[in-house]
């Protein structure tokens, strides 16, 4: 697909710079141009088209993971459609050669879990979960999708198929590319309106004359918050600045323009207001594998305070901010340190950065890191878009679950 | 299939070339970037000798890299690269690295556009106009300027601009930044510029980039000060030297064919000139940052803010050359490439970048370095606020502080290379050869000032460089003292390994700049103490004068000597003043106008002006006149009649003229005795222009009566004219 490279370039550049940032941005981005990839993928005549098409998405993937490593989303869209075009795949090697295709789903699966419902076949739930109008979720992922041994059951059914319908061949990849592009396009929708979900489960988690905190802005938050404003619930919020972004001074805006009772702090404030205050809501930039939250800068200082007066600590986050790594991979970074600009005015501190006086080495240092870790044991709450807002171990266990299925693409 | 890619609006890419579409419906013309890919000066001398300046690698990657990418981050459509000097590796390098041939959409266009002959800015915007590929606005820079500011606001200031008044030719980027107050030189080295802002309009009403850092005082023509009924004063403004312009910008150049520097030429002659009503404005950069790399001083410093991210995102662990493996941000802002082999005992200290495949040794020690690409570091080596490029050798014990090294270089054991020096490309230092502050290493042989297939500096600093040679020569002695075989030619093996392979550079090139001023190294303590001495003793004596203290005895002797000192560097300065009245320079009015401003910054009295001016006067007069007492006497003649305006405007009180016939006395006394012969001869001359009046002579006369016999010569010498003149 010689026709792609310059629009994936042109992506891969716009990373690099950071000209797209923020986990919403990059994950339809990267879902759209996924799927102009697919859409522009040639089907060749040869054996395995599904693998082939995997492999193009893989290739592309993989630089566009490399262009900006800390955003995490796109390797979290690149796997889904990764995902997508096997269980695409599977569902259409059943229809092809229909009667066989759940004796060889059922011949390769050794999942007891699966075996207790053979008669859910793929193909069917490939177009439940088309027609549904978003993403299955996480349990039906993982209870009905036969990945773990994904590779296998690929090749061996592509193998099936090569030999028994050479036939029906052309008109079964073209099938396979509309449906994979249908189901990119069913999980752009599901990037684009995955603040819904979340946020109807806002009026069982905000009480009236509740306090809310929350740190810098967050879109998932926001929309949140609102939902529960709607449902007529009083509350009041106290929004931390999110320095040295200030973020949260638009949030406050915006909150107040909804007519939400608002008070802003300064980050350094949290300690002393968090007593008064009832739950935290926050926002999130990924949830890694282990159930840690990577989020904007300050927020494990947030997460200690609430952890210190028992005040429940709920992360809001949209499932394309699921990561299935691990955060103690240096390599992934983790962080990104921006500009000092965003904290000091150059031309103020320009006489302190004067080299040729003092002695060569610079003595003011400024750093500016975007991202705090917070570990997973102080966090209360997940509330994701997937139909999950279990305790904490069950989300765990199903992260576990999830990351395994996910990841091993 | 074309269907669904119109019902999904393409990827990621097409989306945004749609949205660029967009946008150049709003603003029909590409916005173009003209880039000078020639700094025209030599300050990067002598390694612009074998590769442009704008390839030097700042922190591993080209400068011209940073140009181009940020003028692509920030929306130009077209770029120009002119290049000269060196013209066949900037366009090797421009389509090697994939910036030329890139027309695609959303992706700047880049063109590379060649000539030999010019040697100025000048004339590369003149070669531009020539081409008439110019159609609209457009942003000139020069390709050793580092910035990521966004462009968006300054443009569309511009655009709304020129809407308004089409007179406005160009908007000019300026950053806040505090310059030294001991060195008076910007962090980048550069002499602090002095501009005057209209701050309403931003309109920019004064430059000055040359202000003499001696005399400490700017002279601002007075109809600015008339025509603009505020303006703001900055000293604490850099130049980023980023420019919107408009096309008259290259016809103006076209039709000046005497301007060569962008500033010097075109932006004050456009300011004092007045062509055509033209104007130039500012805009500040608030946010963001941009810096141009004029020296080696800036050089050091835009490093320095690079690895500590100012410049971010060009910083090295996000943006890298295609051909470059990506280096990681480590804790303490070091950058390390994935493929370094270091030694566990090798010490990187804060701030520092290591390039993919070098190798480091036991106990090295790297601080506040970049080290290059394939550079093999040996044991026990200590480097010190260095910039090593790429493949460089250093053996075993070396030391490197503050120095820049360029490509294969080769340092054998023990080899030290002090402070601010520059070792050109392969060059070798032989063992335990000490290499001497601020010299300058190349292979190839320092060129005579006149030839340079690069760029000649102008005349005004080329006679800088006619002052030099005892300097410089004197220089070369002290290396020739330390440096056992320094004119060595490269071939020679033998004396290779015990001194320098290569030519040791005079710094006459530099013309009259003290080394110490623009290079890497930072400026010697005893340097600065020297300087925190003038300074403490200029405040010294300010303080001394404004509030008189208690009458110690020392101290008040000091401040007789300080005061002294005060009123001779202002006479000093008025006769400076004067002579280039002489010259034509400047006429009457403004000449009393610069006295009297020399006069308020010294904060001395009107009759001390009174003085000076006469001892200017009478000076003149001495200069022009030959030897013998006539003539003598004729030229002062002339001259008293020729400036006793210009007298007479000091001397209003009879306080004042006494002390022009003092400080007369005085002159013939001590300073000019050629006049003192001639005393009773010029007083007639004082009395008929009625410079001095008679109550002023009597008054002295009556003075001296009571003074020493010693001081009375002169009054007996002029006591008939006295007699007869002035009692009747």
């Amino acid at each position: 697909m010689p026709d792609m490279q310059p629009l994936v370039s042109d992506f891969v550049l716009k990373l690099k710079r950071r000209k797209v940032e923020g986990s919403h941005a990059v994950a339809r981005q990267t879902a759209e141009l996924l799927r102009s990839v697919v859409s522009q993928h040639r089907m060749g005549s040869s054996a395995n088209q599904a693998a082939a098409l995997a492999d193009a998405v893989r290739a592309v993937g993989e630089q566009l993971i490399a262009a900006n490593p800390i955003e995490l989303a796109v390797g979290n869209i690149v796997r889904r459609v990764l995902h997508i075009i096997k269980e695409e795949d599977i569902s259409a090697t059943a229809v092809g050669i229909e009667g066989l295709s759940v004796a060889v789903d059922s011949d390769d699966e050794y999942d007891s879990e699966h075996d207790d419902r053979p008669a859910l076949s793929a193909a069917v739930l490939a177009a439940h979960a088309r027609n549904a109008l978003r993403a299955p979720s996480l349990q039906t992922l993982l209870e009905d999708i036969p990945v773990s041994p994904a590779i296998s059951l690929t090749a061996s059914s592509t193998g099936d198929s090569d030999g028994k319908s050479k036939s029906g061949d052309k008109s079964s990849t073209r099938k396979l590319k509309h449906d994979v592009i249908a189901a990119i396009g069913d999980l752009i929708d599901e990037i684009d309106s995955c603040y819904e979900p979340i946020s109807e489960q806002a009026v069982e988690l905000i009480h009236q004359n509740e306090v809310i905190l929350t740190l810098g802005r967050s879109r998932t938050v926001k929309e949140f918050l609102y939902a529960a404003k709607e449902k007529k619930r009083s509350f009041r919020v106290f929004v931390a600045e999110g320095a040295p972004r200030y973020q949260g001074h638009v949030l406050a805006k915006e909150l107040v323009e909804k007519g939400v009772q608002t008070t802003v702090i300064t980050d350094s404030a949290v300690f002393a207001m968090i007593s008064r205050v009832n739950m935290v809501i926050v926002g999130a930039h990924a949830i890694m594998a282990n159930g840690g939250v990577i989020a904007p800068v300050g927020m494990n200082m947030v997460a200690l305070a609430a952890q210190r007066h028992a005040v429940p600590f709920v992360v809001v986050a949209g499932s394309h901010k699921l990561c299935p790594l691990y955060p103690h991979n240096p390599e992934v970074l983790l962080n990104e340190l921006k500009s000092p600009s965003d904290l000091l005015d150059f031309g103020e501190f320009s006489d302190c950065m004067n080299f040729s006086t003092q002695d060569g080495s610079p003595l003011l240092n400024v750093v500016n890191p975007t991202f705090d870790y917070v570990p997973p044991k102080l966090v209360s709450l997940f509330i994701t878009d997937t139909p999950i807002d279990v305790a904490l171990f069950g989300e765990i266990a199903c992260w576990f679950n999830y990351c395994r299925a996910v990841g091993n693409q | 299939m074309s269907q669904k890619k119109s019902r999904s609006r393409g990827g990621g890419g097409a989306a945004a070339a749609s949205g660029d579409d967009h946008e150049d419906l709003a603003r029909p013309p590409p916005l173009q970037a003209v880039l000078l890919a020639d700094s025209f000066t030599l300050k990067f001398r002598p390694i612009t000798l074998e590769r442009p300046k704008v390839l030097l690698p700042l922190v591993h990657m080209p400068m011209i890299e940073y140009t181009l990418t940020w003028l692509e981050s920030a929306g130009v459509d077209e770029a120009f690269v002119f290049c000269c000097a060196h013209s066949h590796q900037v366009k090797e390098y421009l389509e090697r690295s994939g910036w030329a041939g890139k027309a695609g959409a959303g992706s700047m266009a880049v063109t590379a556009v060649e000539s030999h002959d010019a040697i100025s800015a000048g004339d590369a915007l003149r070669v531009i106009y020539e081409r008439g590929v110019i159609r609209g606005d457009f942003v000139l820079i020069s390709g050793d300027t580092i910035s990521n500011m966004c462009l968006k606001d300054a443009l569309q200031e511009h655009m709304d601009r020129k809407k308004k008044d089409p007179l406005a030719v160009m908007t000019m980027i300026i950053k806040h930044s505090k310059p030294s107050i001991l060195t008076h030189q910007t962090r980048l080295g550069n002499d602090e510029i002095v501009m005057a802002i209209d701050p309403e309009t931003k309109e920019l009403l004064y430059y000055e980039d040359r202000a003499d850092n001696s005399q400490l005082y700017v002279t601002i023509d007075k109809d600015i000060l008339t025509n603009n009924p505020t303006l703001q004063l900055h000293n604490d403004m850099e130049d980023c030297y980023i420019d919107i312009c408009s096309p008259e910008v290259l016809s103006l150049f076209t039709d000046n064919f005497d301007y060569q520097h962008l500033r010097r030429h075109f932006v004050k002659g456009l300011l004092v000139d007045d062509i055509m009503g033209y104007k130039i404005y500012t805009h500040e950069l608030r946010s963001g940052y941009a810096a141009r790399i004029d020296n080696f001083r800036s050089y050091d410093t835009v490093s320095k803010d690079v690895i500590q991210r100012w410049t971010y995102p060009m910083v090295p662990d996000v943006i890298s050359n295609c051909d470059r493996s990506e280096s990681r941000l480590h804790r303490q802002g070091i950058y390390k490439a994935s493929d370094v082999t270091l030694s566990p005992s090798a010490q990187i200290g804060a701030n520092s970048v290591v390039g993919s495949t070098t190798s480091i040794g036991d106990h090295c020690k790297v601080l506040n370095s970049v080290i290059g690409e394939g550079c093999t570091i040996g044991k026990h080596v200590l480097i010190n606020g260095s910039y090593i490029w790429d493949n460089v050798m250093i053996e075993d014990g070396c030391k490197v502080s503050n120095s820049l090294v360029c490509d294969g270089v080769h340092l054998r054991a023990g080899a030290i290379v002090e402070p601010g020096c520059v070792l050109s490309f392969n060059v070798e230092v032989g063992k335990n050869v000490v290499v001497p502050a601020h010299s300058k290493v190349s292979l190839l042989a320092q060129p005579s000032n006149e030839d340079s297939d690069e760029e000649l500096e102008y005349a005004d600093t080329n006679s800088g460089v006619t002052d030099s040679p005892p300097f410089s020569s004197m220089r070369s002695n002290g290396d020739q003292a330390t440096v056992p075989s320094e004119e060595d030619e490269s071939g020679t093996s033998e004396t290779g390994t015990s001194g320098v392979v290569g030519y040791i550079w005079t710094s006459g090139d530099t013309g009259i700049l003290e080394e110490w001023r623009q290079s890497i190294a930072p400026i010697p303590k005893e340097k600065l103490e020297e300087l925190q001495h003038a300074v403490s003793e200029d405040d010294g004596s300010e303080d001394e004068s404004n509030n008189p203290t208690l009458p110690d005895k020392d101290d008040s002797w000091d401040s007789v000597v300080e005061d002294d000192d005060h009123i001779s560097k202002f006479e000093k300065e008025v006769e400076e003043t004067f002579q280039r009245a002489l010259g034509g320079g400047v006429n009457r009015d403004n000449l009393i106008l610069e006295i009297n401003g020399l006069r308020l910054a010294y904060s001395l009295q009107h009759a001390d002006c009174a003085g000076a001016v006469f001892y200017s006067v009478m000076k003149s007069a001495l200069v022009a006149a030959q030897s013998t007492n006539d003539t003598l006497l004729k030229t002062t003649a002339e001259a008293l009649d020729k400036w006793k305006d210009l007298l007479r405007n000091y001397t209003k009180t009879v306080d004042e003229e006494m002390e022009i016939l003092l400080k007369f006395e005085e002159m013939c006394q001590e300073t000019t005795k050629e006049f003192s012969p001639l005393f009773s001869k010029i007083l007639p001359f004082l009395y008929d222009t009625e410079v001095v009046s008679e109550d002023a002579i009597l008054r002295w006369a009556e003075e001296k009566e009571h003074a020493d016999e010693s001081d009375k010569v002169f009054v007996k010498q002029s006591e008939a004219f006295i007699q007869v003149y002035v009692l009747h």
